[in-house]
């Protein structure tokens, strides 16, 4: 019963896309106030259904209601309640309907903090969110749905896959959708002032925060996944270039851009199309990206099933949503003309550096990423580009980016007068060169020359970003919370360059076989062997190995890295042992026996790998903090038609 | 400068950079895109020695070989018409079983033995690769109905 109400549900969200996509657009064209307000309700029906409609998935998982087919292809009665509830969005189905949830919680959020956009605008913007929403529904209801029965029911479930059942693969999907669908918030606004061929820049001042938003969740949902490959494959690699996570790193590469590009576009004027052309091929990207994962078109960890029928769906959803939007881009996009001129020093030609070089990479990995499926699709045989490719190409318009970035903080608008902060700027390099040369020297040994590169680099862009904020407070002038933001995300990814740069130039990974007792040597650590128990989970039962591991004498820590055997699909897996702390991590994992009591191994060494992921929060907080400023708010009604240009240099 | 020649000044430092990440990339390129071949390709010699390609297939039953205690593992990939035997040092995946379909990327050396610097088995118990899938496939198709049997996870695919 349950499962035909969430059905019946779901039915009537997609009822009222249809309403809200059709009055929201239909009526802002034929300028009906009747039909325009009726959009904010079509908007909040929508969401409420869907939530009842999740609400029902996972009720019936709740109660392990194994008549519902997805249920038992996806649970166990043996499975831990959190994971019961996190299996909502363990496969295809359930992950379309969260992608539906999101979408709509999306939409009702700007519904009810955007009251002061001009109705016709906003109706315009919830119509394109509506048609959105409608591809989504219509897309579970007719290939993938969630509730469809089990007649007879299966007596148990088939249980969920055992790589997710862990908590970072159980909050990584939501955070990451709430991340990649945030970006349809600046699609629609975006479109919709293609539509009404706006030639102001408001619409910039408005898309902001809400760009910034979906830009820190895509950041932390990034970073929950690379976390969780880390110690949850066994690999103890944080970052693969797996095809999957390219297409989720492109959209969040090409949003980069987007709000950095929305800056200029709001203070200046400038950059009109781009920034339009930008907020449309990120979420153009990113359902693309979607399109790749859920088709079945690449295979890796990340792809659930392959269905044509599914493929076929999404691909003449992505047609008419990116080639739609990009017709109307290039239909509107002439008429858009900026005036307003910049010196080449300034922050506008720092911003353009950014972009281009943002947009080279993302274009770089689209390339490698596509290419195979090309060559395959002509029947040119199969092929992969290789993890080293990709490594190569990012690095290189990175590098110049991060270097740019310590200098481009301080530059201000139209002509920048860089002598003010000459000598904080060389005092930070200085101080990055050495300790960039001496801290990774006497800490983890003789430094390459990428390793100084990147080291100085980070720290440069540390101490950079750190120069705004003590001077202001030294002065006593406020410190606002977006330009609080801008120094604490950059930050972040000074500390995110530092981590990278440690770990790939100072890792130590071995694999090597043990028995009970023996020891070995990495990085001067002493690992030893000591033994192995069996263990028994709740729904797995393992093998525990017991590693001590200590320097120079001391004991440092006791790992218990284990093999797991999920009892229902009987697959095995690894749970690594680690042991985390800011300088290095140590990592365990257990391969297979090899006979005479002996275990492969993998022993690793990952000098400041924490700081990768410490590094993407701190810029998703940033980011968090510039939306929070209350700017966004308060100007918005003041001056929302005042021409940007003449707004304050401060970003 | 005039604004006019500050524009172009602009546009040809960032030609100038884009022209040089392209040939970078190109290179990178290049350099890192890996050839997928199946065991009969390799068997036929049809693969390049000595350089870094996949190949896939599935592990024949009973084939895989250990020293007691030592990581180097042996095993003999095939698709049913022509074996590769597969030499491996390291930890093998999960997933890694006898019967299983697996890619290994790796380098040739003569004598029809791969040694491989990775082996990938998939997550999931139905899968196989799609390339193995594929070439599996082809092989079939090439032979007499009554050709060795394919394994039922096949027809999953």
């Amino acid at each position: 019963m349950i499962a035909e109400l969430g059905q019946f549900a779901l039915v009537l969200a997609f009822c009222l896309c249809i309403p809200q996509a059709f009055f929201g657009l239909v009526g802002a064209h034929k300028g009906k106030v009747q039909w325009m307000l009726a959009t904010r309700p079509a908007v909040a029906g929508q969401w409420v259904f869907t939530l009842l409609s999740f609400g029902c998935l996972a009720y019936s998982f709740y109660i392990n209601d194994f008549s519902v087919l997805y249920v038992a292809s996806n649970s166990n009665s043996a499975l831990p309640t959190f994971y019961r509830f996190t299996a909502v969005w363990g496969a295809h189905e359930g992950s379309l309907l969260l992608w539906l949830l999101v979408t709509a919680s999306w939409s009702v959020a700007l519904a009810a903090f955007s009251k002061q956009l001009p109705l016709p605008f906003s109706s315009r913007v919830f119509g394109v969110l509506g048609i959105i929403s409608a591809g989504f529904a219509l897309f579970i209801l007719t290939t993938s749905n969630p509730f469809e029965r089990l007649i007879p029911a299966a007596v148990d479930g088939r249980d969920l896959n055992p790589l997710l059942q862990d908590f970072g693969l159980a909050v990584h999907p939501p955070i990451l959708y709430t991340g990649w669908l945030g970006l349809s918030i600046p699609f629609a606004f975006a479109v919709a002032t293609l539509i009404e061929g706006r030639l102001d820049v408001t619409w910039a001042r408005w898309a902001r925060p809400w760009t910034t938003l979906a830009w820190s969740f895509l950041t932390v949902g990034i970073a929950l996944g690379s976390w969780w490959a880390y110690y949850e494959l066994g690999w103890g690699g944080w970052w693969f270039w797996d095809p999957v996570e390219n297409s989720s790193f492109m959209p969040w590469l090409l949003g980069t851009a987007l709000f950095h590009s929305l800056a200029v576009t709001e203070k200046r004027g400038l950059f009109k199309s781009w920034t339009l052309l930008l907020a449309v091929s990120a979420f153009s990207l990113a359902l693309l990206g979607g399109f790749l994962v859920r088709s079945g078109v690449l295979v890796s960890v990340h792809s659930f099933a392959s269905d044509p029928n599914r493929g076929l769906f999404i691909l003449g959803f992505l047609v008419i949503c990116i080639g739609g939007s990009l017709g109307l881009y290039a239909w509107r996009a002439p008429s858009l003309r900026s005036n307003a001129g910049f010196a080449i020093v300034s922050r506008e030609s720092f911003l353009l550096l950014n972009n281009v070089l943002l947009v080279a990479a993302a274009g770089l990995i689209l390339v490698g990423t596509l290419y195979p499926l090309f060559l395959e699709a002509l029947d040119m045989g199969r092929i992969s580009v290789g993890p080293p490719y990709f490594a190569t190409v990012f690095v290189i318009p990175m590098l110049p980016l991060v270097l740019l970035l310590a200098v481009g903080m301080h530059s201000s608008w139209k002509q920048a007068r860089l002598e003010s902060v000459k000598r904080p700027l060389l005092i930070t390099f200085g101080i990055a060169l050495v300790a960039g040369i001496a801290v990774p020297w006497i800490a983890y040994g003789t430094p390459g020359v990428l390793t100084v590169v990147g080291m100085v680099a980070g720290l440069w862009v540390v101490g950079s970003a750190l120069i705004d904020p003590v001077s202001r407070l030294k002065s006593g002038h406020s410190l606002t919370p977006s330009i609080l933001g801008m120094s604490v995300a950059h930050l972040g990814l000074g500390l995110f360059v530092i981590g990278v740069t440690g770990v790939e130039s100072y890792k130590i990974e071995r694999d090597l076989g043990l028995k009970p007792g023996e020891t070995t040597n990495v990085a001067g650590y002493e690992f030893r062997f000591d033994s192995t128990r069996d263990f028994r989970g709740p729904n797995f039962d393992a093998v525990e190995g017991q590693v001590t591991i200590s320097k120079d004498g001391k004991p440092v820590t006791v790992l218990h890295p284990q093999k797991r055997i999920y009892r229902v699909q009987t697959t095995p897996m690894t749970e690594a042992g680690i042991d985390a702390s800011l300088g290095r991590d140590l990592f365990v994992a257990l391969g297979e026996p090899l006979g005479q009591d002996a275990w492969s191994m993998r022993l690793q060494y990952k000098p400041l790998v924490r700081l990768i992921w410490g590094g993407c929060l701190v810029m998703a907080f940033g980011g968090l903090l510039a939306v929070s400023d209350r700017r966004h708010r308060v100007r918005v009604t003041k001056s929302a038609d005042a021409p940007a240009a003449s707004a304050s240099a401060s970003v | 400068m005039t604004p006019r020649r500050r524009r172009m000044a602009l546009v040809a430092l960032i030609v100038v950079g884009v022209g040089a990440a392209v040939a970078f990339a190109l290179n990178a390129f290049q350099e890192n895109l890996l050839y997928f071949y199946s065991t009969s390709d390799v068997a036929g010699g049809k693969a390049p020695p000595d350089r870094t390609i996949r190949i896939g297939g599935m592990v024949t039953l009973g084939s895989v070989q250990r020293q007691p205690g030592s990581l180097e593992v042996r095993f003999v990939l095939t698709d049913y018409a022509k074996d590769v035997t597969v030499s491996y040092s390291g930890v093998l995946p999960d997933l890694f079983r006898e019967g299983q379909g697996v890619v290994a990327r790796g380098k040739l050396v003569g004598d029809n033995l791969f040694v491989a610097e990775e082996v990938l088995a998939k997550h999931d118990e139905k899968y196989m690769p799609p390339e193995v899938a594929d070439s599996l496939k082809k092989q079939h198709a090439g032979q007499k109905p009554s050709a060795a049997p394919l394994p039922s996870t096949t027809a999953a695919n």
